[in-house]
């Protein structure tokens, strides 16, 4: 088996945290394999993993447009590279999204994440909170859940499973080698998401 | 993960309850400081109204802030800067996807309140209005809303993220269109750093109880700045920044993230220059993309600015020292 690629979008948002996550993850698994931060429609070419950080996706997807990178990512998507979207991340996997408040604002979208996301779902920056969230799908019974601004799912396709709700909202789903959640896992000590990210893409490599 | 260091869990800002049956809790520094990761790598834009918002945003601003007057206006019309009408702040709100901040007075912990109520995203206590307050800043432990604060070195920096702020940024000399200053504040809280992280290094308390003295903060936090060799939030630079080329040079310094007051709105070519700050702050690292964006403005249509040296008000020096 070869040694696996996995890239952080480094466009906008908390890439460090991702890095570092991944990385312990990585190592705790005992799996071989680099992870670089990436931008350049080279670099994204190499992967067998990619995660989209948190921050914010109107600049993520517009300044993913501008240098092509955007297109390669949904190529590599639809031929079957692992994904892992959080939060702004989940927002540009998905194929359409919404304001709470503001409506429909134009932004670039990837496409590839068959569900209907309300942006700011929860509120603004004050209305941000922690809360234990259970993932039982993926066998993880409580976990930390960091909501900053975040985002929900409002509709999902059929072949989109639900992996966690909040308060009757769908904060993380799966849909084949795509995981999106509207929480931070990179912001908590708990690596456990990351390991199930890192195990998705040493399985199929 | 990220760096807690100086944190105060049980403060006031920190608020539990329950949405339904499910508990959870605001206000906390994983929730505050978390805030300014995700603008890590963005450029946040001074706006005075809606229409100026919408282009910002358009343009790939990851935040606004909201001000009543861009800081080189501020400059000339002298007499007492307020924070913005609550008016403007919540239309702004209701128009732009992106988080808003609005800035407040230094030491005003009424005008941060209102904000606070008024649900910003952050709260700017800025050198960029007149002092409330000449002896004291905000206890910014006891708002639930995250608050960033302006440096010119790593003391300062830490008296303030003792005080409760989840982001800094350099002070710079605002409304100059000038960014000697703010190049020299991120040298200088870099220089520190390095010094203290040897210290680390070496193992050498003495030294560092030495620094936190001279700081006037706690040696914890000194120790575990000193541990991480960097400041424990996330460091923007701000004052002054006119061009693409600007941030990308601050950005290679080490920067987070990049804050335009006047250098984008009292500019000609606002629309454009928007979009080239964003995509230089981005790829500062390709040189041959910064120069693209650079080549989106006209040198002809920037703000003038001004020689610091001439200044009349220093806006860097307002404030309380310690």
């Amino acid at each position: 088996m070869s040694k696996i690629q996995i890239g952080i979008l480094a466009v906008q948002g908390d890439v460090t945290e991702n890095f570092l996550a991944t990385m312990a993850s990585m190592s705790e698994l005992g799996i071989d394999g680099t992870v670089i931060q990436v931008k350049t429609i080279e670099q994204i070419s190499e992967l067998d993993g990619l995660i989209i950080p948190g921050g914010e996706s109107t600049v993520i997807g517009q300044m993913s447009l501008v240098n092509g990178g955007l297109k390669k990512i949904k190529e590599k998507i639809e031929s079957g590279m692992p994904v892992f979207g959080i939060c702004a991340g989940m927002i540009f996997l998905s194929k359409n999204s919404k304001d709470k408040v503001v409506g429909n604002v134009e932004q670039p979208l990837l496409d590839v994440l068959d569900v209907k996301i309300e942006r700011n779902s929860f509120g603004r920056q004050k209305d941000s909170f922690e809360a234990n969230i259970s993932m039982e799908p993926v066998g993880i019974s409580s976990f930390n859940g960091v909501f900053i601004r975040a985002p929900s799912v409002s509709e999902t396709g059929s072949d989109v499973e639900i992996l966690a709700k909040f308060n009757e909202k769908i904060v993380a789903v799966k849909q084949g080698n795509i995981i999106a959640t509207a929480f931070h896992p990179e912001l908590t000590r708990n690596i456990s998401l990351h390991k199930s990210f890192v195990k998705l893409v040493d399985n199929l490599n | 993960m990220i760096p807690l260091s100086g944190d105060i869990p049980d403060s006031k800002g920190v608020v539990c309850g329950k949405i339904n049956s499910n508990s959870i809790v605001r206000g906390t520094s994983t929730l505050k400081r978390g805030f300014a990761h995700m603008l890590k790598n963005g450029v946040v834009m001074d706006v005075t109204n809606v229409e100026q918002a919408q282009i910002a945003e358009e343009a790939g601003a990851v935040s606004v802030m909201v001000l009543d007057k861009l800081p080189s206006d501020v400059r000339k019309a002298g007499g007492v800067a307020r924070t913005a009408s609550i008016r403007i702040i919540e239309e702004i709100m209701d128009h732009v996807t992106i988080p808003v901040m609005a800035k407040c007075r230094i030491g005003h912990v009424y005008e941060a309140s209102v904000l606070d109520e008024t649900n910003v995203d952050m709260i700017d206590e800025s050198e960029v209005l007149t002092p409330a307050d000449e002896y004291h800043h905000i206890w910014k432990w006891d708002y639930t809303t995250p608050f960033v604060n302006g440096a010119r070195s790593l003391g300062e920096a830490l008296r303030r993220v003792e005080e409760g702020a989840a982001m800094i940024r350099t002070k710079g000399e605002p409304g100059t269109g000038n960014v000697a200053e703010a190049i020299y504040h991120i040298k200088k809280v870099n220089e520190e750093l390095r010094t203290i992280k040897s210290m680390y290094d070496s193992d050498d308390k003495q030294e560092l109880v030495k620094m936190a003295r001279e700081f006037k903060v706690s040696y914890d936090l000194v120790e575990e700045t000193a541990k991480i060799g960097r400041l424990p939030v996330v460091n923007f630079a701000a004052g002054g920044i006119a061009t693409p080329a600007d941030a990308a040079y601050l950005m290679s310094l080490g920067c987070d993230g990049i804050f335009v007051g006047s250098g984008i709105f009292k500019a000609e070519d606002a629309q454009e220059r928007a979009r080239a700050v964003v995509l230089a702050t981005t790829f500062w690292e390709e040189s041959d993309k910064v120069k693209e964006a650079q080549k989106m403005i006209d040198e002809r249509q920037s703000l003038l600015g001004l020689d610091i040296k001439n200044l009349d008000l220093k806006m860097q020096e307002r404030g309380s020292t310690v």
